[in-house]
């Protein structure tokens, strides 16, 4: 059942007196963050703990030839300074590959750099010391003797024969290709009256999370045991990995994760100075704090996207697209990254190119190559953007060159609203989307006919207005198919354990992480809902591997719909068993009662028999006076995992209106829509805003955000100076509806929400620059789109 | 040998005598020193605006000035200000908004409006966003966070 309302508060079949689903409520978490008193890694402090200072390697390629720190030693306060060979002892390297991404390959990296360095801001030693200031003061007195390497940087001759190979056992650079070749392409293109092609260059950019990455790592000798607090979205899969090279078992590892500043798969990842961190801690018996300064952020975070992917699509006269056919070429730095590997995004562009479209036809090529720059892997919306702004992009050409309007275009290749479940030729099995649907509320909510008939008007005044049109799919809830398929010990399973307390409050622990989104209030809103208890007397607990259960995290947009279930589940096994005891005590039958406003209520007429507060204190306090026989079980924990689809897949579309400066190249947005479809709304605030936040930053990828490297691998603008994100000046509001297709997989029936805004906002942007400059007979493939790009394509510089 | 210098200060209304090097900045002074962790260091270089705090009433990038510079001023954070109740309606607008996400830049941010508020009774969102478009958020796209001082605006007027 699909259901398109302008209103998003939709109530499921578990509208009940305290239900909070579909509701908007405040998140429970925000006092601490507004009045200050979060705790972030980067305010912990432990006794005896020591600070970790990384010296980089400031070239992108080159052979250590040693490394003299004798006078580092002598400055008051430092208390080791250890290389790469000597943490070896300590910490095992790693390759970052999967078996799932046939022919993936990657070199062993280690925690910090053993004889040669592969990216400018490597780090090859380890400075310690009573404070960071004093650590920095130590690092400038390490010389390292470096015989600088020729740098690979251009991913376009990254696999000649005559560029150096960057690892030598691999024996080439290329890291991962892919072939897909579904339908008869050929003979598609051949039948088709028009086939458009392009070539779109996507910059590399990243995520630049408010709260640089930070570890505390405390490894206590007597215990044998680490503790590791980290801004992390996977404390599981840290554990994992933190035990597996330092020689543990897990149960000698815990991750405590608190309050995050800001993640978007930047801290999903394992990073070598982490993983060094952890294994200094070993090394020295005694807490490790590393934080990272901006500059190391920028060298060394995770960057993305930076492809660049040829394209082609054919149609019919009739505006019938008969197939695509893509070529995208990826640089991913020098090492693969570990453990989720940097083959996904380019395998996400090959799945996921043309897939709100009918067409059969697809060929795709897909290659990852190695580069002497920082790593690549995973962010926000990993994929989507690129194969959304192809895909979008071709079809807005194919559109112009067969003078049809670009929404009509779309209309007649989308997939019917009524042809599920159905598959995508790349095999993405969908189970239901609403693109039709989505499309005539966003035609609706942006008065689509008025605003072009503006756009005519302004037009003849001399000023550019641009409206850009993005469909788009989005890859949630992700099985085991993504990673465990593949070796990688990542859960793709959630976990949620409810219990009622001594007065009748209700504790809850779930394996899924907070980071923002509001995982913490969903699941309390879920819990509550079920229970009938007030969402103030749910306490909800997340982020420590000791203290929840075992589970994946909050990534991929995950955590509303799997870990979101689990709550559900394991909720409704406990209300059963409160019921039991609460039939037992009032000598009734569990069918004949409720829970209601934190007491138990008759199902006939609601009227109170009970609090939970009085419940729990025969429970806990006077169970002798239970009846014989009964044993309360006042705890219940279920898991949840999708099995029948490997990806619950939703859909959207966006709009952009912005207006083109033709003098100075300046992009002004305007305003912007999006429709999207997650399914069961848990609380519609804050699945807006996590649209609004995601196209914010697919606005940064369309207009500001490059790492801009020079040809020796140098990044020249490592500092929130130099490398633009958006800022509330130049933002415009953002307008959002929604459809509801909830999956059937899932009692609660959310897909979810986090990467739709990004997986588009840069597709709707560049639709819009090139419908403005149509007149001009300008097209530019490109982003960011700067003013010199613009400029460069108007011919005005 | 760089020795510590002596300051005197108020911070949040408390006087506090220190002993600090002259390189230590306010940001780490206050962070480290005091343990006055709300107040949040995002870029070290003045732009990100998550270290934003009063001194002597006005708005301050706290990574850009020294702590030795404070000798003899009044210090106002996150913190105080939370506990003077002098920006309640704001968190209050801020939370039913949900104008925060991870929350690090919420603290600067808060400064930041509250020094618009104290300037205009009646602003725009343009001249909102333009007041707050130092201050970086990469969670909520700025929108609630507009939505919210503008609320909170419209609420004192009518208070």
């Amino acid at each position: 059942m699909t259901v398109t309302s302008s209103n998003p508060e939709i109530l499921s079949e578990l509208d009940r007196p305290n239900s909070y689903i579909g509701k908007v409520v405040p998140r429970p978490n925000l006092g601490r963050l507004m009045q200050g008193r979060g705790l972030y890694v980067s305010d912990m402090e432990l006794p005896r703990m020591g600070h970790v200072v990384f010296l980089r390697s400031p070239h992108a390629h080159a052979n250590i030839r040693g490394i003299d720190a004798v006078a580092a030693r002598g400055v008051p306060g430092v208390i080791a300074i250890v290389t790469g060979k000597e943490l070896s002892a300590i910490i095992t390297p790693w390759v970052g590959v999967l078996s799932h991404l046939k022919g993936l390959k990657s070199a062993a990296q280690h925690a910090i750099a053993i004889d040669r360095v592969c990216w400018q801001g490597e780090a090859v030693a380890a400075i310690v010391a009573v404070s960071r200031a004093v650590a920095e003061d130590a690092a400038e007195l390490v010389r390292v003797d470096y015989e600088e390497l020729e740098a690979v940087t251009d991913m376009r001759t990254a696999l000649d024969p005559a560029t150096p190979v960057i690892h030598p056992s691999l024996g080439d650079n290329l890291a991962f290709e892919r072939n897909l070749d579904a339908g008869e392409v050929d003979a598609a293109f051949a039948g088709s009256d028009v086939v458009v092609e392009a070539d779109f260059i996507f910059g590399r950019h990243t995520g630049v999370t408010l709260e640089p990455r930070s570890v505390v790592a405390d490894w206590n000798t007597a215990e044998e045991r680490l503790t590791i607090y980290q801004g992390t979205q996977a404390p599981h899969m840290v554990q994992n990995i933190a035990a597996l090279h330092l020689g543990l078992e897990e149960l000698q590892v815990r991750v405590v994760c608190k309050d995050v500043g800001g993640s978007f798969g930047i801290k999903v990842h394992i990073y070598a100075d982490e993983m060094a961190t952890y294994a200094l801690s070993k090394l020295l018996r005694r807490p490790i704090k590393f934080v990272a300064d901006r500059v190391e952020s920028f060298n060394t975070d995770i960057h993305a996207r930076d492809h660049r992917c040829w394209g082609r699509i054919g149609v019919g006269r009739d505006g019938v697209i008969t197939a695509f056919e893509i070529d995208d070429l990826t640089g991913i730095g020098p090492y693969s990254m570990y453990p989720r590997t940097s083959a996904i995004e380019a395998n996400q562009v090959v799945n996921l190119v043309g897939g709100p479209y009918v067409t059969r036809n697809y060929r795709a090529r897909a290659r990852v190559v190695f580069q002497n720059k920082n790593v690549m892997c995973q962010y926000r919306a990993v994929g989507h953007p690129i194969a959304c702004s192809v895909t979008e992009g071709l079809v807005d050409l194919a559109a112009a060159r067969i003078g049809m309007d670009p929404v009509e275009i779309r209309r007649r290749n989308l997939i019917a609203d009524n042809a599920y479940p159905c598959a995508s030729p790349s095999g993405l099995r969908f189970e239901l989307l609403s693109h039709h649907a989505a499309m005539n509320k966003l035609m609706t909510m942006m008065n689509y006919d008025a605003l072009r008939a503006e756009q005519a008007e302004l037009r003849s005044k001399g000023i550019h207005r641009g409206i850009g049109i993005a469909s788009f799919i989005e890859v949630t809830n992700p099985s085991a198919a993504f990673y465990g398929v593949g070796g990688a010990r990542i859960s793709s399973q959630d976990g949620v354990a409810v219990r009622l307390d001594a007065q009748g409050s209700v504790i809850c622990q779930t394996s899924i992480t907070e980071q923002g989104q509001g995982s913490e209030s969903l699941t309390a809103q879920i819990v509550g809902s079920v229970l009938g208890v007030s969402m103030e007397r749910v306490r909800v607990i997340l982020g420590d591997t000791d203290n929840t259960p075992y589970g994946g995290g909050t990534w991929a947009s995950r955590g509303a719909g799997i870990g979101g279930e689990a709550a559900l589940q394991a909720a409704k096994i406990l209300r059963g068993n409160i019921l039991d005891v609460a039939a037992a005590i009032l000598q009734s039958s569990a069918a004949e009662l409720d829970i209601a406003d934190n007491a138990i209520v008759n199902a006939a007429d609601g009227a109170s028999r009970m609090e939970l507060r009085e419940l729990a204190r025969i429970v806990y306090f006077r169970p002798d006076t239970l009846p014989p026989g009964v044993q309360s079980e006042l705890m219940a924990t279920r898991h949840f995992v999708p099995r029948e689809y490997p990806f619950a897949f939703t859909n959207g579309v966006q709009a952009s209106w912005l207006e083109v400066d033709t003098d100075t190249g300046f992009v002004k947005l305007l305003r912007h829509w999006v429709v999207e479809d997650c399914g069961t709304l848990i609380n519609p605030q804050l699945v807006d805003e996590q649209i609004r936040g995601g196209v914010v930053q697919g606005f940064g990828a369309a207009l500001f955000e490059k790492c801009i490297y020079d040809e020796r691998g140098q990044l020249t603008n490592a500092s929130m100076a130099d490398y633009l994100v958006p800022m509330s000046g130049e933002m415009p509001d953002i307008e959002v509806g929604h459809v509801v297709s909830p999956t059937s997989e899932t009692e609660l029936g959310a897909k979810g929400a986090g990467e739709a805004g990004t997986a588009g906002a840069a597709a709707a942007v560049a639709n819009a620059v090139n419908d403005a400059l149509r007149p001009f007979g300008a097209v530019i493939t490109e982003i960011p789109l700067t003013p010199q790009l613009v400029l460069t394509a108007l011919g005005r510089v | 040998m760089i020795v510590p210098l002596s300051i005197s200060l108020e911070v949040n209304g408390e006087r506090v005598d220190a002993d600090v090097l002259p390189r230590v900045n306010l940001a780490d002074f206050l962070r480290e020193h005091l343990q006055l962790t709300g107040t949040h260091v995002g870029c070290e270089h003045g732009v990100c605006g998550a270290c934003t705090v009063r001194v002597n009433g006005e708005i301050v990038r706290s990574c850009l000035m020294l702590a030795v510079q404070t000798h003899g001023a009044s210090v106002q954070t996150i913190e105080g200000l939370s506990d003077s109740g002098e920006i309640a309606d704001l968190q209050d607008a801020f939370r039913d908004r949900n104008a925060l996400q991870c929350g690090f830049c919420t603290p600067g941010m808060l400064m930041a409006a509250q020094d618009l508020l104290k300037q205009q009774t009646e602003p725009d969102r343009e001249q909102i966003r333009e007041h707050l478009s130092g201050n970086y958020c990469r969670c909520t796209g700025y929108q609630a966070i507009i939505d919210a001082v503008e609320t909170t605006a419209r609420g004192r007027r009518t208070a």
